[in-house]
């Protein structure tokens, strides 16, 4: 039996611990804003914070989780209103919206963990996270947006 | 796309837009922080009577369009207006853009207006086959119609409650006024009397003055999806349960046309969670959208259908195309492009004009097939009871996939129902329901509701790919240099190899994107279709056949212009020549030239517009300016989808041949725009995607197997390598001024511009696609 708390609300699993986050996130808690895209850490569609950085759900296993607390898009923000996710509706960055919820993660673990990053490190740390739609101008205006409130 | 063919004629040209007026307008407000830079340049209407009558294509569209605002609209007690859509969202706003038309003819208030997506019926809706870059071009002016034909009625109810004539009400936000009276009555109140009137004639409709317009035009009006797609809450395929469900993967053929030869599923079978491993029946290349076949595992989690999937022990037939190779399909498009095909265009004659030549200019570019890759990659779930399937997926065409699971199984459509979810991006792949019938073909064997999942190896292995193709290009130059013939020869697989058997030879819309329309002023035009057999299946791609023809054409005017020594942009703009609406019977073009599907006399090629956005990309990007060293700018321009785009790419290319992109320029015509900021949008997005698709996007078969399976070799534009600032300009029109497409157009020219201005910078010219390690060093 593994133990681990998800959006605050304490959680057992007794299913395979290898099981990723992902999986474990979407069909046994049925919390679908967290996304499948390649299923091998390579598009950052599945992003999920664990105690506060953002790790890739689909490659973190339920086991690696034991004992952590993990949020996911829908617990970012009580009401939706993370400073990302503002920023991000402001500057109308979605376009099928897709990957977004995996970037406003990273997105909002890269701010907590760098305030008010330069656009370098806004540009690396968002590196992991594709949009095949082609939304990064906008992903990195939001970006700043959040963090500086311009 | 392919499920009809319009046969255009054409009347006469009309008369040539009037005066240009170029203002500057800053339009700061419409989209803030977000670099936006709108050049409004007003052409002033020049065609009455399209406005009242509007013609394009969409009614020549199977089950065409429909205007019947019962079927659109309907209106709550509290005021609610319920408006539906029925294209498919895949990331382009369309799902926005039409019902904000409706609303602002109809005079509702945005705020007050809720969306609904319909689901696939065409009988009902008109054509729902979202592609072609059509969305707004087809249904622009009937979602007026629906929108005035409510807004009548509307004012009819109250007039008759006030006993007056409708002469004396005005509709206006959300409510209808007695004009002398001040008495108002709430769309709400209106509801019940107004949607039973009899739907008002077209002709007897009343349209908003465009200065009338509240949302239209205006890119204030954010995506209907936008505060669920941040919150997690929009539904996507794979985000549809139903109770008792189980979730699916397949292991599918590796070549297309491979069979089942042997198979041990214990293994799978054993691991906890899989409850049942089904064969899905196959189909051979030219099978449609026919499932590929294969061993399905279905379990009650995707993890366990994925470790039961790693289980199975497969070994498989690999029929007809087992010894498929891409090295050895590109020589066999180099020797069929190197010599006659079949004409499809000829103006004057190029042979003869090629023979006496002083010199001939000749080059050849290739491209490998590309798999569309959307972030989204394909599910349905399906559930099969009782004689019934209803299924839910990303699919871009509904009714088609409803059509297809019908014949499948050999129901009645009135048996199928098929639910559109949004699409997590579409490019083309999503209009081929494969994926759904594979769910809905699981759901009838195990008697419960089945999710099939795809992974991301299983997309890029198993598409429907964009074209694999050499386009081969001859240039007669006179004694004084002038270009006086130009032959293009195109081998390119077509996607009627996946509806038919392969004859080699291409559709009349592969056809139409860029090889016979080409627009260049030269006497002697001869386009000509070459052989060119399929080994896996074929189908349209974000911009389909126009994204090697534009980087054919757009290249070796580049090449040409570097030969002669003059400015590129100055030698496009020649060989472009005069501005003119092309005479299509002049320019040698075939009766059943497909203009996409448009009528020509309202949709002709016009070279003008062309040169202008030409001249406003160049203008715009400082074209000329002298840049550091290991930086170019390149440019090129493509007429597709009816509108006209130009880029101009500005690359910065390393010691090591690392490609960056610090800005680009991208010039668009599409008529009037009814949503700019999505249309920066689509833009800024095809900048990224033409970038993607030239520096890295290459799908190699070996042994008729897809090499390529993930992001680690099929990797994408990212974060730290997009074209940093991508600067839009639209160019604005009125109404009268027809909207065209928009999805696709952006992307056609940004490949050649890319590698063009990889040229300049370094001196490398890219003839064969992806850049890959080209310019390593
Ligand atoms: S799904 Fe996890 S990184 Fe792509
Ligand atoms: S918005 Fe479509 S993938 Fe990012």
């Amino acid at each position: 039996m593994i133990s681990l708390t998800v959006n605050g609300v304490e959680r057992q699993f007794d299913g395979d611990p290898e099981t990723p986050l992902l999986w474990y996130i979407r069909d046994e808690l049925g919390l679908n804003g967290t996304k499948y895209g390649c299923g091998t850490g390579l598009c950052g569609a599945c992003t999920v914070h664990l105690d506060g950085q953002a790790v890739r759900g689909c490659l973190a296993t339920v086991a690696e989780a034991e004992g952590t607390s993990v949020s996911t898009i829908e617990g970012l923000s009580p009401d939706g209103n993370h400073p990302v996710q503002v920023a991000w509706r402001d500057l109308n960055v979605p376009q099928c919206g897709f990957c977004q919820t995996g970037q406003i993660m990273q997105a909002s673990a890269l701010l907590a963990a760098s305030p008010s990053p330069s656009d370098q490190e806004i540009l690396e740390g968002m590196q992991g996270n594709i949009c095949r739609c082609g939304c990064y101008q906008r992903i990195v205006g939001a970006v700043r947006r959040a963090s500086t409130g311009v | 796309m392919l499920r009809h063919l319009n046969l255009q004629a054409t009347g006469s040209a009309q008369p040539s837009a009037g005066r240009t007026i170029i203002e500057n307008v800053s339009r700061r407000g419409f989209l803030k922080g977000t670099a936006a830079f709108a050049v409004v340049v007003q052409f002033l209407p020049f065609d009455a009577e399209a406005y009242e009558t509007y013609p394009h294509g969409g009614q020549s569209m199977p089950n065409g369009v429909v205007n019947n605002p019962l079927v659109f609209v309907s209106i709550d007690r509290d005021g609610t207006v319920t408006i539906k859509a029925h294209r498919s969202e895949m990331g382009t706003g369309s799902r926005t853009s039409i019902p904000m038309i409706v609303a602002d003819e109809m005079e509702a208030d945005w705020s007050r207006v809720r969306i609904v997506q319909a689901e696939g019926d065409e009988k009902k809706y008109g054509n729902q086959d979202t592609d072609g870059s059509r969305s707004l071009r087809h249904h622009i002016q009937p979602a007026r119609d629906i929108g005035a034909a409510v807004r009548r009625m509307l004012e009819e109810a109250a007039a008759k409650r006030w006993e007056t004539d409708v002469a004396n009400v005005q509709a206006v936000g959300h409510e209808v006024v007695h004009k002398t009276l001040g008495l108002r009555l709430g769309y709400g109140e209106l509801a019940e009397a107004a949607m039973a009137l009899p739907v008002p004639a077209r002709a007897d409709l009343r349209f908003k003055d465009e200065k009338e317009f509240r949302y239209i035009g205006k890119g204030q009006v954010k995506i209907v999806d936008l505060h669920d797609i941040t919150t997690g809450k929009a539904v996507y395929a794979a985000d549809v349960s139903l109770p008792g469900m189980l979730t699916a993967v397949v292991a599918r053929p590796p070549v297309v046309g491979g069979k089942v030869k042997s198979a041990d599923s214990a293994a799978a079978l054993a691991v906890p969670g899989v409850v049942n491993v089904v064969e899905i029946p196959g189909s051979p290349l030219g099978s449609k959208f026919k499932p590929l076949g294969g061993i399905a595992v279905v379990a009650r989690s995707t993890w366990a259908a994925l470790k039961g999937r790693d289980a199975l022990t497969i070994e498989w037939d690999a029929g007809p195309h087992g010894s498929a190779n891409t090295a050895d399909q590109e020589k066999e498009l180099r020797a069929s492009a190197g010599a006659p095909g079949a004409p499809v265009r000829d103006q004057g004659d190029a042979e003869a004009a090629l023979a006496s030549a002083a010199r001939v200019f000749t080059r050849e570019y290739y491209q490998p097939h590309m798999a569309h890759a959307p972030m989204e990659p394909p599910a349905a779930l399906a559930n099969f009871a009782d004689g019934k399937c209803e299924v839910w997926g990303c699919l871009q065409s509904p009714y088609g996939a409803r059509g297809d699971i019908a014949e499948f199984f050999g129901l009645g459509e009135e048996d199928v129902k098929v639910n559109v979810t949004l699409l997590g991006g579409g490019f083309g792949r999503k209009s081929k329901g494969d994926f759904a019938i594979e769910a809905a073909y699981l759901s009838r064997e195990v008697g419960a509701p089945v999710r099939v999942q795809w992974t991301r190896e299983d997309d890029i292995r198993h598409s429907f790919y964009h074209t694999t193709s050499v386009e081969k290009i001859d240039i007669g130059l006179d004694a004084n240099d002038k270009p006086v013939a130009w032959r293009h020869r195109s081998a390119a697989t077509s996607f009627l190899s996946t509806f038919a058997p392969d004859e080699g030879v291409q559709h009349p819309v592969e056809i139409g994107m860029g090889l016979e329309d080409m627009p260049f002023e030269i006497a002697n035009v001869r386009a000509e279709q070459c052989k060119a057999y399929a080994h896996t299946r074929v189908g349209w791609y974000r911009a389909v056949s126009n994204i090697p023809r534009a980087f054919a054409i757009q290249s070796i005017t580049a090449e040409l212009a570097d030969e002669l020594g003059r400015d590129q942009k100055d030698f496009l703009l020649e060989m472009i020549g005069t501005p003119r609406k092309l005479d299509w019977r002049a320019a040698g073009l075939p009766q059943e030239f497909w203009n996409n599907g448009e009528p020509y006399e309202h949709f002709p090629i016009d070279t003008g517009r062309l040169r202008h956005v030409i001249e406003l990309a160049a203008d715009k990007a400082g074209w000329g300016k002298s840049l550091p060293p290991g930086e170019g700018l390149g440019i090129a321009a493509h007429r597709s989808f009816v509108s006209y785009v130009a880029a101009v790419v500005r690359v910065k290319v390393g010691e090591d041949g690392t490609v960056s992109v610090p800005e680009t320029h991208i010039a668009i015509d599409c008529g009037f725009v009814a949503n700019p900021e999505r249309v920066q949008s689509q833009m800024q997005g095809a900048c990224v995607f033409g970038m993607t698709a030239a520096m890295y996007s290459g799908i190699t078969l070996e042994n008729g197997a897809v090499v390529e399976s993930n992001f680690h070799d099929y990797d994408m534009v990212r974060a730290d390598n997009f074209p940093q600032v991508a600067h839009t300009h639209i160019v604005e029109h009125p109404f009268a001024v027809h909207a065209t497409g928009v999805g696709e157009p952006g992307v056609p020219p940004i490949l050649p511009a890319l590698t063009n201005a990889i040229f300049n910078a370094t001196g490398k010219r890219i003839r064969n696609l992806p850049i890959g390690d080209q310019l390593q060093t």
